[in-house]
C-alpha cells in the first residue's frame, strides 16, 4: 500500500468512516489538550510555572489525530513544543502541570521541565529540545522493532524548522535504506521560531517537497482537521506495519501563541491569526460532530468533563510539595547517583 | 594464550560481546564488508550477518542518534565513528543526548551503548584526523570513557563497557591498532573505572593513557638505566568512572605526580588529576605536579611536526630528569 499525494483534496469531509465512538475521542483529546495548555499558560502569569514553554495552542488536531491512530506500545517522539503530544497518549494532566511547576508530583520529579517531558510507560519516549536530534534516535527505536520482530511504530514529530537541520536529512536516508517503521510528522505551522519559514526554505513544502529526495510520496494534509490527520496515520501505521518502511507527513497548522513564553508573535502580518481562527481545529470538530448528529449535550458533557480534570490536577499541582531536593544527585548514571570517580 | 594486535582485539571483544548476547548489534561506516578502514572489524559480518552488523551512510548523526534509539528500546548498540574528531559532527549526542536522557527522565530512559572512536595521532593525518579528544568526551556527566593501552585491556574494557548500563566512549588509539600483546583464551571481562600500575617504582608516578602508556614505560626504563630514577607508571584506562584511589595511592609512596597527555594543553585531563591532586593530597608531594602534553596547537601532518607535538620518550625522559634533579 502506497500513500497518494495531495490526499487533503481527496478527503471526503464529512462521511462517518471513522465512528462514533473514535470521533468523540479525537473530539475530547483536543479539547484536554486545549484547556491543559490554556490552564499552562495561566499558571505562567501566576509565576507559578517558571522558565520557558513553547504552546501547541491551535495545531491540537495533530496530537490528537496521531494518538487516536496509535496503538498501545507504539512509540512518540516530541519536541520542546511536546506538552500536547505527551497528553493525547494519556498521560494524566497533573503530572504535565506538575512537572511544568518543579513538583514532587511532576512526571520527572522536576527534573526535566516543560522541552523534556517522557513518560516511558505510556510510549511518549521524550520531547528533544536540541532541534532535529529525535528523528535519528525514532530510527533507532524503530530499528529494534525490526531486528526484534516487534509490532511497534515509533512516531516522530517535528516543527517546519527542523527539516532545514542535517539530522532531518540523514534520518529519512537511513529510515529508507533500512526500511524502518517509523512515521515523520512534521508540524508546519508557518512559523521557524519568529522567522515565516517560506523566507529561509528552498521549497515550498518543507517537509512535502523533500520527501521525493528519499524516494518517499508528497503527503501534504489540513493539520487543522483531526479526521484527515487520523486517517492519514491509520494507512502510514498499516504501511510501516506491513514492512514499507516509513512516511513522511506534513500537516499545515497554526500556533495561535507565540514561538515561546518569552515570544508575543508580533511578526505575524495583521488578520493572519484571526483567518487562523477561523479554522480553529476544535471548532471544526464540534460543528462536523453536530452535523453528524451528535447530541451537543454530549460535546457539553466532555467540555465541563475536560474542564474538571484540568482543574483538579491544578489543585492537586498547587498542593503538591515542591519536588525534594534529594533528587537534585539521582540518576545521573545507572546505579542511580552521580559519582564520576572513586 | 595468543598473541593479537590491538586491532585484531577489537574484533574479538566486540565477537565476543555479540556472541554472548543478542541484543548487541553494531554499526558504522564501512564495518560490515569492508571489515572498517583500520582492519579492526574484521570477520563480524560474517559472524554475525547483516542484520546485526550494519554499514551505515556517512551520516554521523544518523549513527548516534539510531544507536540512542536503539539502546532505550532494548538494545545494546555498539556504534563506530570512524576518526574520533568526527565526533565534532554528531557531538550533540555526545554531548545533550545520551548523558542526560536518564537524568532529565528522572531515571525512566536508559541508555546502554558503546561509541568506539579511532583516536589519536602518530598516522600524519594532519589536523582534523589526528586529535585526541577524550577531553571532549570527559567533562559531560553522565557519560563513561575509557581508553585501553593493550590488547587485553582492549577486549577486557570492551565487554565491560557493553555490559554497562551506562553509555560508554570507548576511545581505541589508532597508532596502537599494530602493537600486539599476550591475551589468554576464553572470555575476558575487565572492569570500569579501574588504573593498573604497570610498573612499580620509588621515586615518582608516571599517570599515562593510550598511546602515552607504551612511551612511558619506555621512559622509565630509560630513567632508571640511564639516570636511576625509578618511575611508576599508572595507565588511567578509564577517565570516567576515574580510580583516584590508585592514583593518589601512588602519589602517596613516590611524591612526584607526571601526567602524559597525548591532547592540546588547555583542559586536558591531566589538568583534572592534577586538580584533585592539590584538592587531596598536596601534604603527599615533593614537588610542583608537571604536566607533559602536546602544545596547545593544532597537529601538523608531516612526520618531523608531529613527532615534535606529541610527548615523545625523549621528551618525558628530559622533562621528569629536570624536574626530578632540579
Amino acid at each position: 500500500m502506497a500513500l497518494e499525494p495531495g490526499e487533503h483534496a481527496q478527503e471526503p469531509g464529512v462521511v462517518d468512516d471513522i465512528g462514533e465512538v473514535k470521533r468523540l475521542e479525537l473530539y475530547r483529546l483536543q479539547a484536554l489538550i486545549r484547556a491543559a495548555e490554556q490552564r499552562a499558560y495561566d499558571l505562567f502569569l501566576q509565576n507559578l510555572v517558571k522558565g520557558t514553554s513553547h504552546l501547541s495552542l491551535g495545531q491540537e488536531a495533530i496530537a490528537a489525530g496521531c494518538a487516536a491512530a496509535m496503538q498501545s506500545g507504539d512509540l512518540s517522539f516530541c519536541t520542546y513544543r511536546g506538552h500536547a503530544h505527551t497528553l493525547a497518549r494519556g498521560v494524566p494532566v497533573a503530572k504535565v502541570l506538575g512537572e511544568l511547576m518543579g513538583r514532587d508530583n511532576g512526571l520527572m520529579r522536576g527534573k526535566g521541565g516543560s522541552m523534556h517531558l517522557t513518560s516511558v510507560e505510556h510510549g511518549v519516549m521524550g520531547s528533544y529540545a536540541i532541534v532535529g536530534a529525535h528523528l535519528p534516535i525514532a530510527c533507532g527505536a524503530a530499528w529494534r522493532a525490526q531486528y526484534k520482530k516487534q509490532s511497534d511504530v515509533s512516531v516522530c514529530f517535528f516543527g517546519d524548522g527542523a527539516t532545514n537541520i542535517g539530522a532531518f536529512h540523514e534520518a529519512l536516508n537511513l529510515a529508507v535504506i533500512w526500511k524502518l517503521p517509523v512515521i515523520f510528522v512534521c508540524e508546519n505551522n508557518l512559523y521557524m521560531e519568529y522567522t515565516p519559514i517560506a523566507d529561509v526554505t528552498a521549497v515550498p513544502s518543507p517537509a512535502g517537497d523533500r520527501a521525493c529526495a528519499y524516494g518517499l510520496p508528497k503527503i501534504v494534509i489540513d493539520g487543522n482537521d483531526a479526521d484527515i490527520v487520523y486517517r492519514t496515520m491509520i494507512r502510514a501505521f498499516a504501511l510501516a506495519r506491513s514492512g514499507g518502511g516509513p512516511s513522511l507527513i506534513e500537516c499545515l497548522t497554526y500556533r495561535y501563541s507565540g514561538h515561546s513564553r518569552a515570544d508575543p508573535a508580533k511578526y505575524r502580518p495583521a488578520g493572519e491569526l484571526e483567518l487562523w481562527k477561523q479554522r480553529d481545529p476544535i471548532h471544526l470538530y464540534r460543528q462536523r460532530l453536530l452535523q453528524l448528529g451528535i447530541a451537543d449535550s454530549r460535546l457539553l458533557a466532555i467540555d465541563s468533563d475536560v474542564q474538571r480534570i484540568v482543574d483538579e490536577a491544578t489543585e492537586a499541582c498547587k498542593a503538591a510539595r515542591t519536588t525534594s531536593i534529594d533528587v537534585l544527585f539521582t540518576d545521573v548514571y545507572a546505579d542511580g547517583g552521580c559519582a564520576w570517580r572513586n | 594464550m595468543a598473541e593479537l594486535t590491538y586491532r585484531e582485539a577489537v574484533a574479538r571483544g566486540i565477537a565476543q560481546e555479540m556472541a554472548r548476547d543478542e541484543d548487541v548489534v553494531f554499526l558504522g561506516e564501512d564495518i560490515a564488508k569492508a571489515g572498517g578502514v583500520f582492519k579492526a572489524t574484521v570477520g563480524l559480518l560474517e559472524q554475525f550477518g547483516p542484520l546485526r552488523v550494519r554499514d551505515t551512510p556517512i551520516s554521523e548523526q544518523a549513527i548516534l542518534g539510531a544507536a540512542m534509539g536503539a539502546a532505550m528500546t532494548g538494545l545494546k548498540p555498539i556504534a563506530e565513528i570512524m576518526f574520533a574528531d568526527f565526533i565534532a559532527v554528531c557531538y550533540d549526542y555526545i554531548a545533550n543526548e545520551f548523558p542526560k536522557s536518564r537524568y532529565m527522565t528522572n531515571g525512566q530512559v536508559k541508555c546502554p551503548l558503546v561509541v568506539r572512536l579511532g583516536n589519536g595521532g602518530g598516522a600524519r593525518f594532519g589536523a582534523q584526523h589526528s586529535q585526541s579528544v577524550e577531553n571532549w568526551c570527559m567533562q559531560f556527566p553522565g557519560l563513561k570513557v575509557v581508553a585501553p593501552s593493550s590488547p587485553i585491556d582492549v577486549i577486557g574494557l570492551m565487554a565491560a563497557a557493553v555490559r554497562d548500563p551506562d553509555p560508554v566512549i570507548f576511545i581505541e588509539h589508532k597508532s596502537l591498532y599494530a602493537t600486539k600483546g599476550e591475551v589468554p583464551d576464553g572470555e575476558i571481562l575487565d572492569t570500569l573505572g579501574t588504573a593498573k600500575i604497570l610498573r612499580s617504582g620509588h621515586d615518582c608516578t608516571l599517570i599515562a593513557l593510550a598511546m602515552m602508556v607504551p612511551r612511558a614505560l619506555a621512559a622509565a626504563e630509560q630513567l632508571q638505566d640511564r639516570h636511576g630514577i625509578d618511575c611508576e607508571v599508572v595507565d588511567v584506562r578509564s577517565l570516567v568512572p576515574l580510580d583516584t584511589r590508585t592514583i593518589l595511592g601512588s602519589l602517596a609512596r613516590t611524591h612526584r605526580a607526571f601526567t602524559i597527555e597525548e591532547n592540546p594543553r588547555v583542559l586536558g585531563w591531566g589538568a583534572e588529576i592534577v586538580s584533585i591532586i592539590a584538592d587531596e593530597s598536596f601534604y603527599d608531594l615533593d614537588g610542583p605536579p608537571v604536566r607533559i602534553t602536546t602544545p596547545h596547537i593544532p597537529l601538523p601532518a608531516a612526520d618531523i611536526l608531529e613527532d615534535l607535538a606529541i610527548p615523545s620518550v625523549s621528551r618525558i625522559v628530559e622533562t621528569v630528569l629536570r624536574s626530578m634533579t632540579s
